[in-house]
């Protein structure tokens, strides 16, 4: 099955609503709870990374029995360096926006951690793509 | 526990209920459809809220308790009594007048619920110490957000805090105080004064406990009533004096909103009334909201003190229970205290792993889960989104569900209906039937009054 949120540029607001919307499907489709958070949670992370970087993109579920994949695809400025940005704590955010409290460098590393697979791929000045993939019938 | 052994507090008279489908629009878990004229419980989805009995305009929702008379199958007959019962009643009431009234009514003994808070409230302080890992930490204190918890937030049931609430521990204590005094176990009822359904709901089917220490349950408002009638009565005047320790500030506010979460130490935040609760779970959830070490979370809004047995407005109950002081220190007798129960207490506080009951999914099974989805979602794209409650389920995407787990008919749409009367599918003698199916047939008599 195959579910598909588009994401606006610059709307902190709404940051969140496609990661809700997906959960619900997830718990209606009984899949374990604590699988259903490690999948909320990448997908929210990178849904913010789209808010916060892109110039818009667009979220698409596939769910099957075994596994759930998610694609994040956005038009915006690529990441120059993908090997630097998967590094803990890198990040190319001012030290304005650290002070606020975001920018630590985690984001990809969150992703990472919660997902069983992360591929990215990124074109600079064209835009990114982050693939999730999380097994369901691992606990 | 299986869904079939979940007890309800809250019941629904067929005969009073006029299907007017108020509890239906206000149900928090979507927990009641509209059947033949009258309202129906799905009850592995109700967590005992009460919501649908404050909206209820006809009383056809009650909530069931014990029979008064019960207690007298005892010999002695504990009354467990909640703070927020003595706030009910006009500032010129005194609590002696009221422990009076609650004796003359028929009890030997009277123990605030909130008596075990002191030695809880430290306890609180260690486990959130103790285990860092759980953050945020949930209280364990509201029944029906336990519930809440178990069927809506199914990954947070890792996250409730695994001790006994206030009513537990006190359970405990009054039994084993007396027990120790050399009283037989069998000749002891403790009766519990609930100010709400969930926890009747918690005592009869514990969640997390193996049995409940409290014999039966009585309403708020009925023991209110006993109470408020013989003070009237101007029956009060021979005050007894409880010789037992005094609640302390923190005890008498415990169960007000902030008066658990004001003494974790972190980051805690107190919210009240259950759609609150379910906003701010749904971002907890996703990790949207991160470093928050504690929540207290209750169900009524003005937590306890909108408890929805209680007789007197909650925010003069809260105002009230806000103003008791704790009586000066040499007034209280340490040896009467439940600290000299402490070991025995602390050895039995804690509560068993609370387990998911999720009542989101459409099947076990996935794949037919999914099957169900795609045929939830074709009928939802036939569907106006009106949210009109005319089929008798809350709201269009609850009716597509309901079809898709096969309780319910798409033709109890009326704007199917219409359709479908237009194109000559269905006759307006069938439209009607179907209509009757949902609301009964009372209501369709032309010349009803």
């Amino acid at each position: 099955m195959r579910f598909e949120y588009n994401i606006e540029a610059g709307n902190f607001t709404k940051a969140g609503d496609a990661s809700s919307s997906f959960k619900k499907i997830l718990k209606q489709l009984n899949v374990d709870p604590q699988v259903i958070k490690r999948i909320v949670v990448s997908l929210y992370e990178g849904e913010v990374n789209i808010v916060a970087h892109a110039n818009g993109g667009k979220v698409i579920c596939d769910v099957d029995t075994s596994r759930v994949t998610i694609q994040l695809i956005d038009v915006g400025p690529g990441i120059p360096d993908i090997e630097k940005a998967m590094q803990a704590g890198y990040s190319t955010a001012s030290a304005k926006v650290r002070e606020m409290g975001f920018g630590a460098g985690m984001g990809l590393q969150n992703i990472k951690n919660n997902a069983d697979e992360l591929i990215i791929k990124s074109e600079v000045g064209v835009g990114t793509k982050l693939t999730i993939i999380v097994n369901l019938n691992k606990i | 526990m299986d869904s079939k052994h979940f007890h309800h507090a809250l019941k629904i008279s067929d005969d009073i209920c006029i299907g007017c489908s108020h509890c239906m629009n206000v149900c928090p878990t979507e927990a009641i459809r509209v059947r033949n004229g009258k309202a129906i419980l799905y009850e592995n989805r109700c967590v005992d809220c009460g919501e649908c009995f404050k909206a209820c305009p006809v009383s056809a929702i009650f909530i069931d308790q014990d029979d008064f008379k019960r207690i007298q199958a005892y010999k002695y007959r504990i009354a467990l009594v909640p703070a927020v019962f003595f706030g009910q009643f006009p500032e010129e009431i005194s609590h002696n007048q009221i422990y009076t009234a609650i004796l003359a009514n028929g009890f030997t003994h009277i123990y605030e619920v909130e008596t075990s808070v002191d030695l809880l409230a430290n306890e609180v302080k260690l486990y959130a110490k103790a285990h860092p890992e759980k953050k945020p930490l949930i209280s364990s204190f509201c029944p029906a957000i336990i519930r809440l918890v178990q069927v809506k937030f199914p990954a947070l049931t890792e996250n409730i805090m695994r001790l006994k609430p206030p009513l537990d521990i006190t359970a405990l204590y009054c039994r084993k105080e007396l027990t120790d005094k050399g009283i037989n176990p069998a000749e002891i009822g403790v009766f519990y004064i609930t100010p709400c359904a969930a926890k009747i709901a918690a005592i009869k089917s514990p969640v997390g406990e193996d049995y409940s220490m409290i014999t039966g349950v009585i309403n708020m408002d009925t023991l209110y009533n006993k109470v408020y009638k013989y003070i009237r009565n101007d029956r009060s005047l021979n005050q007894v004096v409880i010789p037992k320790k005094p609640l302390s500030k923190t005890a008498w506010q415990w169960t007000l909103t902030h008066g658990e979460a004001k003494h974790v130490p972190g980051r805690s935040l107190a919210i009240d009334e259950i759609h609150n609760v379910i906003e701010f779970l749904e971002k907890i959830e996703t990790d949207e909201i991160g470093d928050i070490d504690f929540l207290e979370l209750r169900a009524c809004d003005e937590s306890c003190a909108g408890g929805v047995l209680l007789s007197a407005n909650r925010f003069l109950v809260a105002e009230r229970l806000r103003s008791y002081s704790p009586v000066a220190k040499d007034e209280i007798s340490e040896k009467e205290s439940i600290f000299t129960y402490t070991d025995y207490l602390l050895r039995r506080i804690s509560i068993q792993p609370i387990n998911p009951r999720s009542m989101m999914k459409l099947d076990e099974n996935m794949e037919e889960a999914m099957r169900k989805m795609d045929k939830s979602s074709q009928m939802l794209q036939c569907l106006p989104l009106t949210d009109c409650g005319a089929c008798g389920s809350p709201n269009c995407q609850a009716f597509a569900n309901d079809i898709a787990l096969g309780e319910a008919d798409i033709r109890q749409c009326i704007f199917i209906q219409k359709n479908r009367e237009q194109t000559g599918e269905l006759t307006p003698d069938e439209s009607l039937e179907m209509l009757k199916s949902i609301w009964g047939n009372v209501k369709f008599f032309s010349n009803r009054k």
